[in-house]
């Protein structure tokens, strides 16, 4: 039954993390009428995580309460082609938000600067060390902007969230305690770094004496009281070590709520529908201009949201499956490569190093997301990369967030999983445990792509999103590099045990890695090789702009929401200063 | 330009006239708190299926000089509980067929609930005691011999008839590391067992004194969302 459409908005967006949440305040402040459209619940800081029943292991970082339910939305996944995709039925390798601040609001904070070189990855490569260099599945390319023209959408974005760090390079002078890797930013951080605790301490003295250059990890757990550009006060972190995968009750975690909400409620320009999940993105029939979204409201029933723009910011999955839904853009094809609309799907490669101790207390349960310290030396950049056999790289850290025990009491090795020795074990190594990360690039190439899966079906009957990925051999051997080194920084640091847990292929759907799945909607300056053109709007439908983590065309190391939101605030002040003022496409085919 | 300003002021009304509407600009947010579990009979256990699972979750976790087991500590009411609610049926899972085995890789695809699945094992652990011990039930065996069960059953030697017995012990020892660290309000964990043998403070939500003390004991008790022990001893 077609729904009545209701009265158009200048801008409909679909989804409310970050994303969506930064165009809307952009948009709005500029005086357009703005309905975002959320499929989960609303969600504050005093009514659905106080203190009082915020810090609850097992409802939020167990049974995942702020994640949308698999019932509701999920993917199907395999390695690889000639697989039979099956549901993802428990969320296990990644956690997808729902609500109203999306993952903004269970994410740990960790907020970074991509490199110079890595916008501009393929050509930077190619330049350094010829075409051998790239294998020939791999399908990297230049993201088609510049860090120089992001940089003052970094910066705000930054000074929107109070970000908590040191500089490493002011306008290209290099700053002692930062991260001297960094490229140039104009003004330092908004607020100093975190206080660090022992782990971290030690093992930034370790990589010291090796050689390294740690630095204070930038944080969006706030290490004080700050003000932002739009009058809200973002309070002080109380390290209390229920960060990530939870809701902040210290009102200390930068997030939409926190840092934009109070403002954007104000406005009577802007509306905000939650349990309102989009179906489908309407087209006039030439289909080259969107009008509107479809969509179920929270009572069940299907309306029609018509709209003079409409904004795709519903993560990765979501964005890639409401375009082929929808039948925007062509779709990839893997056996010839023709298509873009779920190519250069990319993830994050992980690996640990867990150390024991037999007298140190580290005091594992004082944390926040993004209190540690970083290393930077072995990333992108890295000249011998080539030479090794390998291109991207890793970032190494101690980071502290919290040790919660039902998912972290780790203990030494050859420890069996219960009954008396068990109980020892864990009474002895709890606090008494420090851990070390890495966290590697990730290429994009012909064996990992998005499409819609031929057989299972969401409530609404509509196909589910199928991921086929596994780790390629380039990542593998990149991160072995810098597990290794990882390694050595963590016997530098004396334990008494250690365990490396290195990673393996096949890629697997089930243990936490990391909430960093990007491309397959990527951006670019070649329709051939891209979905949306380089301020986001989509080469197919100039009204539409898809944002968020989706426009990667391959991942570097390190996560990915400082770099979201640049592109988000850029996203908005294109469609400001270029699009409005004569609409259609901002780049011609 | 100026045509343009003049379209988007226009439309900016219509679009304030729509959210004015039913819909207020914000909807209203509100979480429920969590139910505390109160002490009482077994919601989803009968008797002999709790004598049971009291039998296991106290080899799981044995009790010892180091503290309580993990019947005392309450992890066969928390599991209980949890069968009973949401958890326990799978609510929020996607379950819609086929089912296939997959790869591991590919995570679980059984269309059985944690409640099923964990009643489903405790029958047939009892069936092969009462065959292979001369009629005695799992809990009425010497703890030497139920901890040789529960290793060949981690392993895999022994199978039990008609489940996946493996399966069963994974989510048996998930449930009760889960009611032994879990905050008590979900009926484990009693007396913050868990937590004191560990040292973990619980849900003291603030440390900024302490990040800096490097290498020092945490002084304070832990406590959990309902307070602890203690605030209510003291009346
Ligand atoms: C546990 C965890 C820790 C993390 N830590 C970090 C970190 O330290 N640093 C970092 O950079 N990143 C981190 N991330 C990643 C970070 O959360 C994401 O990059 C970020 O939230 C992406 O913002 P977004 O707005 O693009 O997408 P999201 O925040 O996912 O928002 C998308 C919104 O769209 C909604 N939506 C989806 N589909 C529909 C539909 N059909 N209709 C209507 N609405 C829809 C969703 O409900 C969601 O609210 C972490 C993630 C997790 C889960």
């Amino acid at each position: 039954m077609p729904a009545e459409p209701l009265p158009a908005a200048d801008a409909v967006i679909i989804g409310f993390g970050w994303s969506g949440a930064l165009i809307a305040e952009a948009l709005s402040a500029a005086g357009l009428g703005v309905v975002v459209l959320e499929r989960g619940p609303y969600r504050d800081t005093a009514s659905d995580f106080p203190p009082g029943f915020a810090p609850d292991e097992l409802r939020y970082a167990v049974r995942h309460d702020l994640v949308v339910p698999t019932a509701q939305n999920t993917i199907t996944f395999r390695n690889r082609a000639g697989q039979t995709a099956l549901p993802v039925r428990q969320w296990g390798s990644f956690l997808p938000a729902s609500g109203a601040g999306g993952g903004g609001v269970h994410w740990n904070g960790q907020t970074w600067r991509f490199r110079p070189s890595d916008f501009v990855l393929r050509s930077h490569l190619l330049d350094a060390h010829g075409h051998g260099v790239i294998p020939g599945d791999v399908t990297i390319q230049d993201w088609g902007v510049t860090y120089a023209e992001l940089e003052p959408f970094y910066d705000r974005f930054e000074y929107l969230a109070g970000i908590s760090g040191r500089a490493g390079n002011l306008r290209g002078r290099l700053q002692q305690g930062g991260n001297p890797f960094e490229g140039p930013r104009q003004r330092d951080y908004p607020t100093p770094p975190m206080r660090m605790t022992l782990a971290p301490t030690r093992f930034a003295d370790a990589a010291r004496a090796l050689g390294y250059h740690p630095f204070p990890q930038p944080s969006a757990n706030l290490s004080e009281p700050y003000t932002n550009p739009l009058g809200v006060v973002i309070g002080p972190c109380s390290y209390c070590g229920f960060c990530e995968r939870f809701g902040c009750g210290n009102y200390s975690k930068a997030s939409p709520q926190t840092a934009l909400m109070p403002v954007l409620r104000r406005r009577p320009n802007f509306a905000l529908r939650t349990g309102a999940e989009v179906l489908e993105i309407a087209r006039a029939p030439d289909g080259r201009h969107a009008r509107g979204v479809r969509y179920v409201d929270a009572d069940g029933v299907e309306r029609y949201q018509r709209a003079e723009l409409v904004i795709l910011a519903a993560y990765t999955f979501e964005n890639v499956r409401l375009l082929l839904l929808s039948g925007i853009g062509q779709p990839y094809d893997p056996r010839d490569g023709s298509g873009v609309v779920g190519r250069n799907y990319a993830y994050q490669t992980t690996a640990s190093v867990q150390l024991f101790f037999d007298d140190t207390r580290f005091n594992p349960f004082i944390g926040a997301g993004a209190l540690g310290m970083v290393v930077d030396d072995l990333n992108a950049d890295g000249r011998d990369h080539a030479r090794l056999g390998f291109i991207g790289g890793a970032h190494l850290a101690a980071m502290q967030s919290g040790g919660r025990p039902i998912l972290s009491r780790p203990t030494r090795p050859g420890t069996p999983r219960w009954g008396g020795a068990w109980k020892h074990a864990v009474a002895r190594d709890y606090l008494r445990n420090a851990s070390l990360g890495a966290s590697g690039s990730s290429v994009s190439h012909r064996g990992a792509w998005l499409d819609l899966d031929p057989t299972y079906r969401d409530r609404h009957g509509r196909r589910l999103l199928r991921m086929t990925f596994d780790f390629h051999a380039n990542d593998l051997r990149m991160i072995q590099h810098a597990t290794d080194r990882l390694a050595g920084i963590g016997r530098a640091m004396e334990p008494a045990a250690m365990v490396v847990n290195e990673r393996r292929g096949p890629y697997s759907i089930v243990p936490y890695q990391s909430t960093h799945n990007v491309g397959g909607a990527v951006m670019g300056p070649d329709p051939a090789t891209s979905v949306v053109n380089p301020w986001l709007q989509s080469w197919d439908v100039a009204n539409l702009f898809v944002v968020g983590a989706s426009s990667f065309p391959q991942n570097p190391s390190y996560n990915p929401t400082g770099t979201v939101g640049a592109l988000a605030l850029r996203a908005a002040n294109a469609i400001l200063t270029r699009y409005l003022p004569s609409p259609g496409p901002l780049v011609s085919r | 330009m100026r045509g343009r300003r003049a379209w988007l002021t226009s439309t900016a009304l219509l679009a304030l006239a729509a959210c004015a509407g039913p819909n207020p600009p914000v909807p209203q947010a509100g979480s429920t708190p969590p139910q505390a579990v109160l002490p009482g009979p077994y919601q989803f256990l009968t008797l002999a299926e709790a004598a049971a699972l009291e039998a296991v979750v106290d080899r799981l976790i044995p009790p010892d000089e180091l503290g309580p087991g993990g019947r005392e500590a309450g992890c066969a009411l928390f599991i209980d509980r949890q069968l009973a609610g949401p958890f326990g049926r799978s609510e929020s899972l996607y379950l819609l067929p086929p089912f296939l085995d997959g790869t591991p890789e590919q995570g679980p695809q059984s269309p059985l609930t944690p409640a099923v699945r964990l009643r489903a094992g405790l029958a047939a652990l009892e069936t092969y005691c009462r065959a292979a011990f001369v009629g005695r039930a799992f809990a009425a065996l010497p703890p030497t011999v139920q901890d040789r069960l529960l290793s060949e059953i981690e392993d895999g030697t022994l199978a039990l008839a008609g489940v996946n017995a493996r399966a069963w012990f994974d989510l048996v020892l998930q449930m009760t590391m889960e009611g032994f660290f879990a905050d008590p309000i979900y009926g484990g964990n009693r007396q913050m067992a868990g937590w004191r043998l560990i040292g973990f403070p619980g849900a003291r939500y603030d440390y900024r004194d302490w990040v800096e003390r490097h290498g020092v004991a945490y002084a304070l008790p832990p406590v959990g969302i309902g307070g602890r022990p203690g605030w209510h001893d003291a009346g």
